[in-house]
């Protein structure tokens, strides 16, 4: 909730008192401090922030923010969460998960958080491999993918966490990365704002378990030619010259072409508030994985009742229809008879 | 309609009467409606609805059999009835499931209209039951429900199809006049039910007056009969099942605790009625959620009562099987959370509609770790009220999740109930914390979450919104006091203790258990032990056993864990105790673990209620009693 009295803060103001424990060189690290840099500038209080998260690596991050706070089982922070939001509508809610914790154990509370629009924050850290069990392949990871538990290559066709959240109805989806501070923090106050459940996918490194899933695309010396930003009302264009853009066949197919080629005006434009999320599916779609040019930036944005108002308000119009509870009338309720002394 | 002229009427102490029929034909309805005539009448009654978790099972098959029984009586009674003196069964598969529960002597009306070589064959007769001889054991009443429900419904204006639904109509004005039942009620509540569709009121009301008529001037039957009522306590007085109970049970304890209650529950059988009812009263600022599975369901009751309110899951079966890592989680966050669990016939999916006291040591130890959690358990329907708010009372004190156990016989049941004044309920006020409990080492005023009552051994319950109090809880181990995230093994250890002695600590407060023994404690040589919906059974038996002239004692635990401070003395003072449950011994092997007393289990797992003959023979069989004739139902003369 903003409130013209917040207090100013700092990112100190954030933090809490307890040793942060990832492993050294974790991108886990860039997440919090993007986080607890940008908290000051949320217009938001301390106490009425509170994180939530269940297990995995990316699960430890509420303690580390002198918010309130609750770390609690694995996939089921979404449940959590979505019970606290609809009870306590003036609190900021933000869901801190995994690949493994939200779209593996946790997958069917993520899905209908996301359909009922409940007003949570999901930020997913998205590493493609279990890191705090040390090494197994995770919902995400690429096919054939050789870890400890699958020394022949995974068998699996991974998830795509972006197309996962658009098929779930949800009314805001985005993604970005932790090589990129700004863009991180500008997605999280997107998301945040956002009246509804939001979704965030944060392609995150695990440099100890899997390191460099996404250096193909994140890299600093390529990530012009291969992040696509995707800019609400621009022509999604992109490249160290600008040189490259996305744009629909006539067959309906969306691909990368040279600007060169195709010309400016052939550019598809982006809309992040098209009610219909046909296109931004496709968008989601538009890389095989995290090794070709793969767009960032939201995806969609659209306007859905959410749900914990809704709720509130047939609590509301029941209240005014039948005036506040009464126990008596209540237990009465049924029909009666007396029995005389 | 005015008195019988013709008949007689014959004065009964009670009677026990079982509506059986299609799943479709309207059974339950039936005997919901007679019982609330009854009621209100003034008799007592007790209830036992019997349906196919099938909701439709081919019609006319034993699957698809529905049966609801009820007991009516002018004293107080405490089950449903043993067996029924009347069988209205309305076709041969409702004959063939119920005949054998029915007394020797008893009376049978079937519906004969229903009674031919099909029906025969789908309910597997190889001959007809009406004339093969085997039911000479009964009055046989036969009557064509369905061609005169016909006759009179079609003058409503009702297809000739629809029209055989009101049969079930038929039959509820027939039982109506055997036992003398004011009709007035139940034509206003024709009027009131079915006020949407004209057509269909019009050809209910004419199908139960032609049933009520055809008693009165059919010449079949001899006799009528008269149920006078009973003498109740003085009072106001409504009929109750136990989920309604328990609903009405948690919307008052959160009234009295000043929170907002929440329930987050997935469908299940035969839980799903609390769910049903909460969700219509949202003018007492009640939010249901219905979740996508039950661990959501009980996850987002725990993020409700992070953020300050009366968290509730509702569930049952399988459901509290996938619940236990969640209640884990509450005791290690150690959150008030009510999880109620309506049990009914497992393993498994087992048997969703019918009744079972099988998860009392999955209430004790489905949770891994050492994961103490207390339980209640109610005993009648209208007792699930009172053990909601004390399930509640117990939460918010402690700070812990409790589980009550009730279950289908009780969730389906109803029985008269006198309405408590609201004014009488107790106050569960909670205070929350709103200042620092702790100064660092530099000096600084810090909360720290698990810094803990002395008394009770609760921790503080800080939500959210409370500036200065800002703090993080984990389902990982925590330092005692500060809370932070400990893996040191000699607080582990501590921690363990801390939480099972603060569950421990609740038998202080607690009442002792009362033991019903009229020659003091001790006094007679056994003792009956129960709990939960075994309270009727037990005691109409122990009333019989007295009837008899013999001493026993009956005693019923509410709180199963912990339990009275007292149990102990009390088992060790009996020579023989016996404990009858429906599962194979459950609460005998914690009372055996416990107290190293020598319980003797009586076990039923029929998935139906147990019978006070029941128990009555048992307990003669302990006290080495030749079994003679069976005194009357509930050892009441009649």
């Amino acid at each position: 909730m903003t409130d013209t009295k917040v207090p100013v803060t700092t990112r100190k103001d954030w933090s809490s008192d307890q040793e942060v424990r990832w492993c050294p060189g974790c991108g886990d690290y860039s997440i919090l401090a993007a986080l607890q840099m940008l908290m000051p500038e949320l217009g938001v209080r301390r106490e009425n922030t509170v994180f939530v998260s269940g297990i995995g690596c990316a699960a430890r991050l509420p303690y580390y923010m002198s918010t309130y706070g609750v770390h609690s089982i694995h996939g089921r922070a979404p449940a959590i969460a979505t019970g606290l939001a609809v009870t306590r509508p003036d609190l900021d809610v933000w869901v801190i998960t995994g690949d493994g914790d939200s779209l593996s154990i946790g997958g069917n509370h993520l899905i209908h958080a996301l359909r009922r629009n409940v007003k949570i924050t999901i930020l997913l850290f998205n590493n493609q491999i279990y890191g705090l069990t040390k090494g197994q392949y995770s919902p995400t990871s690429e096919q054939g993918k050789v870890t400890k538990s699958t020394p022949f290559g995974s068998l699996d066709t991974p998830f795509n966490p972006v197309s996962l959240a658009l098929g779930a109805e949800a009314s805001f989806v985005a993604r970005t990365h932790d090589m990129d501070r700004k863009h991180m923090q500008e997605m999280f106050r997107r998301a945040h704002d956002h009246d509804g459940a939001a979704f965030v996918e944060i392609y995150q490194n695990c440099n100890v378990f899997n390191d460099g899933a996404f250096e193909k695309i994140t890299g600093r010396d390529v990530r012009a030619d291969n992040l696509i930003p995707l800019v609400h009302g621009e022509p999604i264009r992109f490249g160290s010259e600008q040189q490259l853009g996305v744009v629909m066949d006539r067959d309906g197919r969306l691909r990368v072409a040279e600007v060169a080629e195709v010309g400016e005006s052939a550019l598809l434009v982006h809309d992040e508030r098209r009610d219909e999320p046909g296109l931004a599916f496709q968008l989601s779609r538009l890389a095989r994985g995290p090794y070709e040019p793969t767009p960032i930036g939201v995806f969609r944005a659209v306007e859905r009742p959410e749900y914990g108002a809704a709720m509130t308000r047939q609590l509301l119009e029941a209240n005014e229809r039948r005036g506040p509870g009464d126990l008596a009338g209540l237990l009465a309720s049924g029909g009666t008879w007396t029995v005389a002394g | 309609m005015s008195t019988a002229t013709r008949h007689q009427t014959t004065e009964l102490d009670r009677v026990v009467i079982r509506f059986a029929g299609d799943s479709g034909d309207g059974m339950q309805l039936t005997g919901t409606q007679f019982t609330s005539v009854s009621s209100a009448f003034g008799n007592d009654t007790a209830t036992l609805p019997d349906f196919p978790a099938e909701i439709r099972a081919p019609a006319g098959t034993l699957a698809g059999v529905s049966a609801f029984q009820v007991h009516i009586s002018d004293h107080d009674i405490l089950t449903p009835g043993d067996a029924p003196s009347v069988l209205v069964a309305m076709n041969p598969a409702a004959l063939k499931t119920n005949v054998g529960a029915v007394a020797p002597g008893g009376t049978i009306i079937v519906n004969v209209d229903a009674f031919d070589e099909r029906a025969f064959e789908k309910a597997n007769y190889s001959s007809n039951p009406l004339t093969d001889g085997s039911l000479v054991a009964y009055k046989v009443y036969e009557v064509p429900m369905t061609s005169l429900t016909m006759e009179v419904a079609k003058e409503a204006g009702v297809k000739p199809r629809d029209a055989e639904r009101s049969k079930n109509f038929f039959a509820l004005g027939l039982v109506c006049w055997l036992y003398s039942r004011p009709v007035e009620g139940t034509l206003e509540w024709i009027e009131k039910r079915f006020s949407n569709s004209p057509m269909v009121l019009d050809a209910n009301t004419r199908a139960f007056k032609a049933g009520y008529n055809f008693g009165e001037t059919a010449e079949l039957f001899e006799v009528n009969y008269q149920v006078r009522p009973a003498a109740l306590e003085p009072g106001v007085y409504t009929n109750v099942t136990g989920n309604t109970a328990l609903a009405w049970g948690l919307i008052a304890a959160a009234h009295q605790a000043h929170l907002p209650l929440f329930l987050g529950s997935y469908p299940i059988t035969p839980a799903s009625d609390i769910l049903h009812e909460l969700s219509k009263h949202k003018h007492f600022g009640v939010r249901t959620l219905q979740a996508e599975d039950e661990i959501a369901g009980v996850g987002a009751a725990i993020g409700a009562a992070f953020g300050g309110a009366l968290g509730v899951t509702t569930t049952s079966g399988p459901g509290a099987d996938l619940k236990s890592e969640s209640v884990g989680m509450a005791v290690s966050l150690e959150l008030p959370l009510l999880v109620i669990d309506i049990q009914r016939g497992g393993p498994s999916t087992g048997l969703p509609t019918k009744t079972e006291q099988s998860d009392l040591l999955h209430a004790m130890f489905s949770r891994h770790g050492e994961a103490p959690v207390p339980i209640v358990a109610p005993m009648t329907p209208s007792h699930c009220f009172e053990v909601a708010i004390e399930a509640a009372r117990i939460a918010l004190k402690y700070r812990t999740p409790v589980i009550v156990l009730s279950d289908g016989y009780l969730a389906n049941g109803a029985e008269p109930w006198r309405l408590p004044d609201p004014a009488s309920l107790p106050d569960l006020h909670v205070d929350f914390a709103t200042e620092t409990n702790h100064t660092d080492d530099d000096g600084t005023p810090v909360f720290w979450p698990y810094i803990r009552d002395e008394q009770t051994l609760a921790r503080p319950w800080a939500v959210p919104g409370t500036p200065g109090l800002e703090h993080r809880i984990g389902a990982l181990e925590k330092q005692d006091g500060s809370g932070n995230v400990s893996y040191d093994p000699v607080n582990h250890e501590h921690m363990v203790h801390l939480r099972a002695a603060k569950v421990a600590g609740i038998a202080r407060d607690i009442p002792l258990l009362e033991v019903d023994d009229p020659a003091g404690i001790g006094g007679a040589p056994l003792l009956i032990l129960g709990w939960g919906s075994t309270f009727g059974a037990i005691a109409a038996g122990v009333r019989r056993l007295r009837a008899r002239g013999l001493s026993v004692a009956h005693a019923h635990l509410v709180h199963l864990n912990p339990f009275p401070a007292n149990l102990g003395d009390v088992l060790r003072a009996y020579d023989k105790v016996l404990v009858p449950e429906a599962n194979l011994g459950q609460l005998a092997k914690l009372v055996r673990a416990e107290f190293l007393v020598d319980a003797h289990t009586l076990s039923k797992v029929q998935g139906v209620p147990f019978r006070a003959a029941e128990i009555e023979e048992e307990a003669l069989e302990m006290l080495g009693v030749t079994a003679g004739a069976t005194t009357a139902e509930e050892g009441v003369a009649s």
